[in-house]
């Protein structure tokens, strides 16, 4: 349990920072993708089987390649890279690491407000499985699932009127 | 003592941390976008990981991270069709650079 962990908290943790610090998009997709992959195994460890493969077929898979297509598209004649610079160079990218450093500082003084304590050992029968998550999620939650349908056709919509006309 | 919470609230919290120094330090709006889905996924390991801890009160939290991942799919589809709108009118991209709201 700690071991697996570990290695996917460190695969994890690699892939972030590949996505921040490599130049090529399709690195960067690609590093992040070990990202989400490592996190999927993350959420079954907590017991979270639908969530796992939401995150694998979702993330990983159609949103990955939504991105690998809109790279593909904009890229073809031009590269794409970012000029490479130097490390921190420049006033903004100092105070840029110092607020992300910030954050960091502040979110990790929370957590240390979390109190220490280990995960439930006794699980209700069936948590987190497939037909628990749906029943959770089609009975008690319904009309928040309902709400997502709108949220994702009026995200369709606004992606035709942005792109979808010649004449933009 | 037990402390596994901690470990998965920490490494959520660095998750965070390393996509918000990329929304902060990168200047390629594709670079941005993608820093902004490792911040939401930190938030929902989190999610996953407090569900998990209370387990014995249902499924609240999976059913959050998963509305989380649906909005985040919207976000990700109207975000890329900005920047290829953006692209449309420039040659290359700096979030720096672009200044005008009008499309």
């Amino acid at each position: 349990m700690t071991a697996l962990f570990v290695v996917c908290g460190l695969i994890a943790v690699a892939g972030a920072v590949g996505v921040v610090a490599l130049r090529q998009p399709v690195h960067q997709v690609l590093a992040l993708v070990l990202n989400f992959f490592a996190l999927a195994v993350l959420y079954l460890s907590l017991n979270a089987e639908f969530m796992a493969v939401i995150q694998m077929i979702i993330y990983a898979g159609a949103i990955m390649v939504l991105f690998l297509f809109v790279i593909a598209l904009l890229t073809a004649r031009r590269d794409p890279g970012e000029p490479r610079r130097g490390f921190l160079t420049g006033p903004w990218d100092v105070a840029g690491a110092a607020v992300a450093l910030i954050l960091l500082v502040l979110l990790l003084v929370a957590v240390g407000r979390v109190p220490a304590a280990g995960i439930a050992a006794s699980l209700p029968t069936g948590f987190g499985t497939v037909a628990a998550f749906g029943q959770a999620l089609l009975y008690t939650h319904v009309f928040p699932f309902e709400l997502t349908a709108f949220v994702l056709m009026v995200a369709v919509v606004g992606v035709i009127i942005l792109v979808g006309r010649k004449q933009a | 003592m037990d402390n596994t919470i901690l470990l998965y609230i920490g490494l959520s919290v660095i998750l965070f941390a390393i996509g918000g120094a990329g929304v902060l330090l990168r200047r390629s709006p594709l670079a941005i976008l993608m820093c902004v889905e490792i911040m939401w996924n930190a938030g929902n390991l989190a999610f996953l990981t407090f569900a998990r801890k209370w387990a014995s009160a249902g499924h609240d939290g999976q059913v959050f991270a998963f509305l989380v991942i649906t909005v985040a799919a919207a976000e990700v589809a109207i975000g890329l069709a900005i920047i290829v709108t953006i692209f449309r009118h420039r040659e290359k991209v700096d979030v720096d650079e672009v200044r005008e709201l009008h499309g």
